[in-house]
């Protein structure tokens, strides 16, 4: 660029650091709120076996995927009340949860729950997640009881 | 027979869109008149030939031919006629062709309608247009074969997942891909201008109407995709931040930043390039979306297709046009010659302002959607990024963008006087923060939040209306006449912002103020909510087409007053095998009462699980993105667009 600025150019220059600052401040302020929110609302997805392995704190959120172990399902007398084990084969842990469940929840299906550990070593589940398809196994469920090696063919997608 | 034929026709729709994306484009750089000449003929050959193609796929579907794999997987011969036919866009292969359709059909109206375009732009944007078609061709063909046969054939289908057998559902997708698939058309235009090397005020006013037309059809798609959510997955719920919804999110942020960085380039001819890069930062997130929802790397509710070979072929397709096109704006950005010069409060700061943070929030929601991907790829750990996130950094980024909106329309072009602006809109401002605070006192100081967007909701809205008083002077005479004198884009400005702000009103309402109720009810028990009182009366059986339900009738009555009874149901479908529920809602203008029965687990007889919602101000939600989608509808309609007074661009 010359030595010489002229005006037109000198107020583009200008033009330009105003919205280099704004455009700075925004990703700043941006960058700031997705660290300051990303903290709270991240949840590691766990099968049993790493429930149990992992040693999580009581009270972290955590979400875990498992089957619902056939002749497991009890219902609380007040009828809002469930309880149920979630298994991936090797460890078996058991749930607590209140609310609606949703209209595919079955033993010996796949789930997800959110939710958090209590002292007593029950998971207490604050949400069941809605899996919509007959067929449809959770991708995380699936991937874990291969892991362990339970999965059979069988259950996969017929698609 | 008919279905060899789709096969075909799509085959050489395939080859027309090769013929149409390298001939002309070679005929545009040499000036070769003739090559030029088979652009427009081949656009519409190409649609002419993927309608066939399509309308073979949906004969087979209608006419139930199991024989052909798809429709075996996704039809059933006991579904309604309307769920036969939008099974052919509910699924994977059907769903591209659709896109693929919809292409051939943008291409064919830029054929059209930018006739009188000059002549190797309108080569240009058709051959890149044809390019993309390429790319889908190639997908369907090599990947995802829609006309498939299968022997032996089954003599039944597998069935539609009966939660997308809902009218809501059959045109979500059409108009979602319309407002998609619309944006290849900007996203057309901005490769042709950077081959041009040429971009000016009459480029913008043709790019506008494309972009408005897509946005509409974008708006519209989200918002009955939101709706079918609320009333269908029966918690009430309209927004869950899921990668699906985001995936159709993210364009539509980036679309509303270039119809407003567009008008800049219209009336001001500055802001050239970042029109053009957000017009492919556009393009590239409907692409995107495309790929999330199609190629299972991120499974959800709505990704009822999974297959990553498809998704290798997509990330390659993906990585031609967002990387060839972003590569050709770094060599040819620096052509685009700056046009006018504006203070840091001016009309043009605002759009920038506005520009900075939809773009920053779409980057934002595409943080939280990829994020599970990438730190599941680095470290191995499964996680989801939960609703919180969102709400938090894209509701934060929002209070400036509605700041910045409500003052905007009053700041003018160029220069602004800062003082002049305030002086005028600090009473405006002062009745909006006096109004929810009034607010915040009457709902007894339950939530500090529920006000602010209560505050900025009403903030937008006043000013709004402040503003269009002052152009019109609607308290001087003949107020009328200047009323239906405005121009129609100035209309769709003034509306399509209230209509947001009566959207945002909405938000606030039924995401602050929301009540639930949960409980066993038996013959005759009441339950209360809302100061609405129901009891359940009876319940009935019944069969419909393809599903049996249980119906429960509620009796419904406020403050004494008694009202027509909800029936909500629950419903077993039976291919697929699935049970669901049919909330029933009672919609009024302070807020929706939602009623869902449980699936009858309870253990005992003639109990039933019964789950209550009240949703305030959930309907202003709804009217307020009609509004939205009126508004742009109207703006479009405004005679700068229409094609005549495209001539005026050779006079000049």
């Amino acid at each position: 660029m010359a030595s010489k600025v002229t005006t037109r150019a000198g107020k583009r220059k200008k033009k330009r650091v105003y919205l280099v600052l704004t455009s700075m401040s925004i990703l700043v302020l941006a960058v700031v709120l997705v660290l300051t929110a990303l903290e709270d609302s991240i949840s590691l997805f766990l099968d049993p076996t790493e429930l149990v392995e992992r040693n999580i704190p009581e009270g972290q959120r955590i979400r875990l995927g498992g089957l619902v172990v056939e002749d497991s399902f009890k219902k609380d007398p007040d009828g809002l009340t469930y309880f149920f084990d979630v298994t991936d084969g090797a460890e078996t842990v058991s749930v607590s949860y209140k609310g609606s469940l949703p209209d595919l929840f079955r033993e010996g299906q796949g789930v997800v729950l959110d939710g958090e550990t209590t002292s007593s070593g029950l998971f207490h589940a604050t949400e069941v997640l809605a899996k919509h398809d007959e067929n449809y196994m959770p991708k995380e469920v699936m991937e874990s009881l291969k892991k362990r090696g339970v999965y059979r063919e069988v259950e996969e997608e017929s698609i | 027979m008919i279905v060899e034929l789709g096969h075909y026709a799509l085959i050489l729709a395939c080859l027309l869109s090769f013929i149409q994306a390298t001939f002309p484009l070679y005929g545009a750089q040499y000036n070769q008149g003739r090559l030029m000449a088979l652009s427009s003929p081949a656009a519409y050959g190409q649609l002419f030939f993927v309608t066939i193609s399509f309308a073979s796929l949906m004969y087979a579907f209608v006419v139930s031919d199991f024989s052909v794999a798809n429709v075996a997987r996704n039809s059933h011969t006991l579904k309604p006629m309307l769920y036969k036919v939008s099974a052919v866009w509910g699924n994977h292969e059907g769903s591209i062709l659709f896109w693929a359709l919809i292409l051939a059909l943008y291409g064919a109206l830029v054929a059209f309608f930018g006739r009188k375009l000059p002549k190797t732009l309108h080569v240009r944007v058709l051959a890149i247009q044809a390019l993309v078609g390429l790319g889908f061709y190639l997908f369907l063909l090599l990947t995802s074969n829609p006309f498939e046969r299968i022997f032996p054939f089954p003599m039944e289908g597998n069935g539609l997942n009966p939660l997308l057998q809902d009218p809501g559902l059959a045109f979500h997708p059409p108009l979602l891909y319309m407002g998609y698939v619309g944006l290849s058309v900007t996203f057309s235009f901005a490769v042709g201008a950077l081959l041009e090397g040429r971009v000016d005020a009459a480029w913008a006013r043709w790019v506008r109407p494309w972009t408005l037309l897509a946005w509409c059809f974008l708006t519209a798609g989200i918002t009955l995709g939101s709706w079918w959510a609320y009333y269908e997955l029966g918690w009430g719920g309209w927004w869950f931040w899921d990668p699906v919804e985001n995936a159709s999110f993210m364009p539509w942020l980036v679309a509303t930043a270039l119809l407003h960085s567009a008008i800049v380039v219209e009336k001001r001819d500055t802001l050239k390039s970042w029109t053009i890069l957000l017009a492919i930062i556009a393009f590239s997130f409907s692409l995107l979306g495309t790929f999330i929802v199609r190629s299972g790397v991120l499974t959800s509710v709505h990704a009822f297709a999974t297959d990553p070979e498809r998704g290798v072929f997509i990330l390659i397709f993906l990585f031609i046009v967002i990387g060839g096109s972003l590569l050709l704006f770094a060599l040819r950005a620096d052509k685009m010659t700056p046009g006018g010069l504006f203070a840091p409060i001016s009309r043009e700061s605002m759009l920038v302002i506005n520009n900075l943070l939809l773009t920053v929030a779409a980057m934002v929601v595409m943080f939280g959607t990829l994020y599970p991907l990438l730190r599941d790829a680095l470290t191995g750990d499964k996680i989801t990024v939960g609703p919180p996130f969102f709400n938090i950094a894209f509701g934060l980024l929002m209070i400036p963008l509605l700041l910045v909106m409500g003052m905007g329309p009053s700041v003018s072009w160029k220069r602004a006087d800062l003082r002049g602006i305030s002086s005028r809109l600090s009473f405006v401002f002062a009745a909006s923060v006096v109004m929810a605070l009034a607010l915040f006192y009457v709902t007894s100081g339950d939530n500090f939040m529920a006000a602010v967007w209560l505050g900025l909701g009403l903030w937008v809205l006043l000013s709004t209306l402040f503003e269009w008083a002052d152009r019109v002077k609607l308290f001087k005479s003949g107020a009328l006449k200047r009323v239906l004198r405005q121009p129609r884009a100035s209309v769709g400005m003034t509306l399509g912002h209230i209509g947001f702000a009566i959207a945002v009103i909405g938000m606030a309402g039924t995401s602050f103020w929301s009540s639930e109720y949960q409980g066993i009810m038996g013959y005759g028990d009441k339950a209360t909510i809302a100061g609405y009182e129901l009891t359940l009366r009876n319940t009935d059986g019944i069969i419909g087409p393809n599903y049996t339900a249980i119906r429960a009738i509620f009796d419904v009555s406020k403050d004494g007053v008694e009202l027509s009874p909800l029936m909500p149901e629950a419903r077993v479908y039976q291919t697929p095998p699935m049970p669901t529920t049919e909330a029933a809602i009672l919609s009024r203008f302070t807020g929706d009462l939602f009623v869902v029965i449980g699936e009858t687990n309870s253990a005992e007889y003639d109990q039933w699980a019964v789950r209550l919602y009240y949703k305030p101000l959930q309907i202003w939600l709804w009217f307020g993105v009609a509004i939205m989608v009126l508004s742009g509808l109207i703006s479009l309609s405004d005679r700068r667009f229409r094609m005549g007074t495209l001539k005026s661009r050779k006079n000049k």
